[in-house]
């Protein structure tokens, strides 16, 4: 492009522009401030909010939130009913993490060491189609799959294993009358849900293995299967760590997907819902967002330290 | 590098796992297309009865799905533009140099997608209320775009830092002005990144139903529609004709995006 084309700048544009370049430290302020308000003071004001809101408590007869610094509405978290919410949550993000890890790995494996030119192509849309799709599309799909006429009881009929469904759902706590009202049906949902989050970091962390490394084993005489185990597997985990940290937070904080597909019994998110709209106790909800988030900021804590950041 | 080996084959037990693993992620959405051409209108009965486009034509014909979709648009638009606005500020500021406090800015950034969904909605709902502020299509805009900053950030920051500082000075030594500069230089090497990182916000703003529930009042999204069909289900048949549009939608921005992605590697000044 030559000068010509673009004309020299005169006048205020010019001076304005001058300032810029004289003072880049104002600049940069100029350039953060509009985004740091925004998150700022609606955000972080949002949360901070919510926050001190955990710290007042609501009258029992009236139904009127006191405005007085209490820890009362943190000790009624610790009731058996709350606590087994909490548990029944964790416990959930943590079985689905897991889950979702184990189904996971081969999928990046694959895609991150043998597949190449166009499957690679279609390993990454592959991944990222599912991961981008419609939340409750998905968990609609699951609605249609794990409905007593849908296509999973069908199959299960027509291999004749309808036994093998029935003795599943006759289990306590995994079990129920149907797989979209047990704990089952939400497992599979969110495992599903999820999936491609575990996927990608996985993967990534499975390209940055340099090959040497892997020549270098065999070179050492590894098998296959040593070389997996002890070169490929421990460089691999930063990125099971980093896949576990969404999966995990999503998990926790999910109120939709128990709520169409499994039992009565709530989650964390579900009571947060319940509680901050109908019940309108707001405190008890606020109590209730804290314990996510401090999980949360452990289990962050613990991945940094193990390089799950990197893996990101 | 990874061809360790020409020839290298992957275990047969691997190509199962992988394969059954990419036939998990996509079955299930693949029958949400089959659906939508049931003629079964009281169950999710399964091998459908028989096939229909009658459907499709019902929900043609029904006004609270088209306002539904209307407003989803709209809301997506509008937080899309102020995220890009927003994130690539951001971006900008934060790849130009090192300065205090830049950790603890890209992390405020990611806060609202990595604290989980439902304590950004509840903060946002309980201030509107201790503000006093009604809720209204501006508070939805709100908790949209405080959520998408990030897909834009994201985009744009990783763009920013792979376009050479030197650049901005040879525009400057050729007489363009920091606007200039900006508008002929940085612009069209960041462009598709920008593009590529509104999609995305789009996307997840379209879809978006955790923070809508909480920032909206009496508007109806597409997602909040979906919701109410799924909780308590009414009209089966629309609702899987509905679903498949959806499944449509998302998927043309995300193929549009990685492709924009992808050709845009080859940054001008990368130096790699």
């Amino acid at each position: 492009m030559t000068a010509a084309e673009i004309p020299q700048s005169r006048g205020l544009r010019g001076a304005l522009s001058d300032w810029f370049w004289r003072n880049p430290g104002m600049t940069l302020f100029l350039m953060l401030l509009p985004p740091l308000l925004w998150l700022g003071i609606i955000y972080l004001g949002s949360l901070f909010a919510l926050l001190l809101q955990s710290f007042y408590s609501i009258d029992e007869y009236s139904g009127l939130i006191n405005r007085e610094f209490t820890l009362k509405t943190y000790a009624e978290l610790f009731k058996p009913a709350n606590l087994d919410i909490i548990l029944r949550t964790v416990t959930m993000a943590a079985l689905v993490t897991v889950g979702s890890a184990v189904v996971a790995f081969p999928i990046a494996y694959f895609a991150a060491r043998y597949a190449k030119g166009r499957w690679k192509a279609i390993f990454y849309l592959g991944v990222m189609l599912p991961l981008w799709s419609s939340y409750l599309v998905k968990v609609y799909a699951w609605k249609l799959i794990l409905a007593r006429e849908g296509i999973l009881n069908w199959t299960f009929a027509k291999l004749h294993l309808t036994w093998l469904v029935e003795a599943w759902l006759a289990l306590p706590i995994v079990g129920g009358n149907s797989l979209s009202v047990s704990h089952t049906g939400t497992f599979l949902v969110f495992l599903y849900v999820w999936l491609p989050y575990m996927i990608l970091p996985i993967q990534a962390s499975l390209e940055r293995v340099p090959g040497n490394l892997i020549e270098a084993a065999s070179d050492l005489g590894a098998t296959p299967r040593q070389t997996f185990w002890n070169v490929l597997f421990p460089l691999a985990l930063p990125g099971v760590l980093a896949g576990s940290i969404f999966t995990f937070s999503l998990t926790m904080g999910d109120y939709i997907i128990p709520q169409i597909v499994g039992t009565s019994r709530r989650f964390i998110g579900q009571a947060v819902y319940a509680h901050q709209g109908t019940a309108g106790n707001i405190p008890l909800a606020a109590a209730f967002t804290v314990a996510p988030i401090l999980i949360m900021g452990v289990y962050l804590w613990f991945a940094k330290r193990k390089g799950a950041f990197d893996a990101l | 590098m990874r061809s360790d080996k020409e020839g290298a084959r992957a275990p047969l037990g691997l190509k199962i796992a992988a394969g059954l693993g990419l036939a998990f992620l996509h079955l299930p959405i693949l029958l949400i297309f089959v659906y939508a051409f049931t003629t079964e209108e009281r169950s999710y009965q399964w091998p459908p009865p028989g096939f229909t486009l009658k459907w499709f034509g019902v929900a043609w014909g029904r006004a609270d799905l088209w306002e539904a979709l209307i407003l989803s648009l709209k809301v997506a638009s509008l937080a899309t533009l102020l995220a890009m606005l927003l994130g690539t500020l951001c971006a900008a500021a934060m790849s130009r140099t090192k300065f205090f406090g830049r950790e603890s800015i890209s992390l405020l950034i990611i806060l609202p997608i990595a604290l989980p969904g439902i304590v950004t909605g509840v903060a946002l709902r309980s201030a509107f209320n201790l503000a006093e502020i009604p809720f209204s299509f501006w508070t939805l805009i709100i908790g949209h775009a405080t959520f998408c900053v990030v897909m834009v950030y994201n985009n744009a920051v990783a763009r920013f830092r792979r376009l050479h500082g030197s650049l901005m000075e040879a525009a400057a030594d050729l007489g363009a002005d920091g606007f200039q500069a900006f508008r002929y230089v940085v612009l069209p090497n960041i462009g598709t990144a920008l593009l590529a990182g509104g999609m995305l916000a789009f996307a997840l703003s379209f879809d978006e139903v955790i923070v809508t529930t909480f920032t909206a009042g009496q508007q109806q999204t597409l997602p909040i529609w979906m919701l109410e069909e799924l909780v308590r289900p009414r009209q089966r048949p629309v609702t899987n004709v509905a679903a498949m549009v959806v499944a449509l939608a998302t998927f043309l921005p995300i193929l549009l995006a990685y492709r924009l992605t992808r050709d845009g590697d080859q940054t001008a000044g990368a130096g790699k």
